[in-house]
């Protein structure tokens, strides 16, 4: 990684960084997101009616669903705006590597996400008014919530190298997040895993294995396992190498 | 400067780019002539470095633009064809944008800014969002990221499209005056343009180069033409008259 890297990475940052805030979009989904994030805590997971004051299963339960759809909304922009608008003939003619704008891409996108989830504090503060939670899953919970969605939001960003339509890059990526949630539900598993004929079962349990969620929730009980952290940076690195994939086929 | 060699160029079936050499040396201004879908903008794309030539080769400066693409790219500007911009962004923050990918930084990035500005008359849409720019000012903005850094390779994809008269002109004088220590490649479909700007010219037809000299010795092809309007029209008139004849 040279200086010169790292320039041209920021240098791609800072301008679809500021490009969020310069749209509607970026208001529009952070107020969503806190709307949800906080009315399923209080209104479905009626967090205050308990004792219990543990974040996981009140709190941090719902971001997948959330982001299943919101993540999406963040990352459509990535490259199918730069495909709408011919700028990828721009950018790709400058003495940038794909690699140094697919990560500053990508790290725009993760600042808009970590902005909208440090907006989520004051229910901490909240919880540890109303009671004494541990700090441990509070943190490891948090941990586990940025890389959900940064996992959905690579997954968008490899979508959108593929179409110029910012509409099609949203509903395939809510396809497959939704997709990837779903094949985690314990309880849609076990159903699954008793409709289909003996023998396919393995098969179901296979899949089951790539879902975010089992790794998300061992995280969100504070049990911080590097294992888990690293299921979710391979799957980063493995959406932005798809990312470069795309971009390539629409070069040759 | 600019070397290409047997480039080739196909989507699919379709044969866009057929085995295109060609070099450009400093102090070159080379026009490039040729009906609609000839193969002009896949060619500078290719030699851009935007698309992955399907064979053959392209050097920058000596720098090999499929072996070491970043390092030939910085020897590059370039104007595509219709003149992308981010929309979301003003005139000058565009520009700063793009020096800062260029390399250039600080003091030296605000001097870029304003030299450009002032050499494509910029200056009075400096803040305006390029949104709302009138399609000649998009077209100028566009121009002037390709010249910010100072090239030693311009590639321009018709530069004087939906330019009024005035502007036209100024272009071309610009490419005129640029073209002593550089080289430069444009595109267009105005046949006055090439007498006035170019050294040389090359016409291309149907992924073909058929002609390559001074726009002199071009009206010297076609024995009786007057204009390289007779000369480009005889030349490659050959695809409408199949058309025709069917
Ligand atoms: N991405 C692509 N996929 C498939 N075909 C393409 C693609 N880009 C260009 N072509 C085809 O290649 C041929 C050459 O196109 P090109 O844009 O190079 O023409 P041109 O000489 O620039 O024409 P014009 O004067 O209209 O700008 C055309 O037939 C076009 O349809
Ligand atoms: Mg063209």
């Amino acid at each position: 990684m040279s200086n010169r890297d790292l320039q041209n990475t920021l240098a791609v940052f800072k301008r679809e960084f500021l490009a969020y805030f310069n749209s509607p979009v970026f208001y529009v989904i952070v107020v969503i997101f806190l709307l949800a994030a906080n009315g399923f805590t209080f209104f479905f997971s009626r967090i205050l009616d308990f004792d219990d004051v543990s974040l996981a299963t009140r709190f941090f339960v719902w971001h997948p669903w959330i982001y299943t759809v919101l993540a999406p909304a963040v990352g459509m922009r990535l490259w199918s705006e730069e495909h709408r608008l011919g700028t990828i003939e721009l950018l790709m003619t400058m003495p940038v590597s794909p690699w140094q704008a697919i990560c500053g891409k990508f790290l725009a996108a993760a600042g808009v996400w970590f902005i909208a989830l440090a907006l989520t504090i004051p229910i901490v503060f909240t919880m540890s008014y109303l009671g004494d939670p541990d700090s441990g899953p509070i943190i490891s919970g948090y941990v586990a919530s940025y890389l959900y969605a940064m996992a959905c939001l690579a997954l968008t960003s490899a979508v959108s190298a593929f179409t110029r339509s910012q509409v099609v890059c949203f509903i395939i990526s809510v396809s497959f997040c939704l997709f990837i949630a779903l094949i985690g539900d314990p309880s849609l598993t076990q159903t699954v895993v008793s409709a289909v004929p003996v023998g396919m079962e393995s098969v179901v349990r296979f899949i089951n294995y790539f879902s975010f969620m089992d790794h998300f929730f061992e995280m969100t009980k504070g049990i911080f396992v590097l294992r888990d952290v690293l299921y979710f940076v391979s799957v980063i690195v493995v959406a932005l190498l798809v990312t470069d994939v795309g971009l390539r086929s629409k070069r040759a | 400067m600019i070397q290409v060699k047997n480039l080739i160029k196909t989507f699919g079936t379709k044969v866009a780019v057929d085995d295109v050499s060609f070099s450009v040396e400093k102090g070159e201004v080379l026009g490039f002539l040729g009906p609609n879908g000839a193969g002009k903008s896949t060619t500078m794309r290719m030699v851009t470095g935007y698309f992955q030539p399907t064979s053959g080769s392209v050097q920058l400066c000596g720098i090999d633009m499929l072996e070491e693409p970043e390092l030939a790219k910085q020897r590059l500007g370039y104007l595509p064809e219709n003149a992308p911009l981010y929309s979301d962004m003003t005139v000058a923050s565009f520009l700063g944008f793009c020096a800062e990918l260029r390399g250039i930084r600080g003091a030296a990035r605000t001097q870029a800014i304003d030299r450009v500005l002032d050499l494509c008359f910029l200056d009075s849409v400096r803040n305006q969002s390029v949104d709302t720019l009138s399609k000649g000012y998009r077209h100028r903005t566009c121009f002037a990221q390709s010249i910010i850094h100072d090239p030693e390779v311009l590639i321009l994809d018709e530069p004087t499209d939906g330019l009024d008269p005035n502007q036209k002109h100024e272009v071309r004088s610009m490419i005129k005056r640029m073209g002593q220590n550089k080289a430069i490649i444009f595109s267009t479909h105005i046949l006055e343009e090439v007498e006035a700007a170019c050294s040389r010219a090359i016409i291309i037809d149907r992924g073909k180069v058929v002609a390559d000299g001074t726009p002199e010795s071009l009206k010297k092809l076609v024995p009786g033409a007057s204009s390289l309007d007779e000369v480009f029209r005889s030349i490659t008139k050959s695809e409408t008259a199949h058309k025709k004849a069917a």
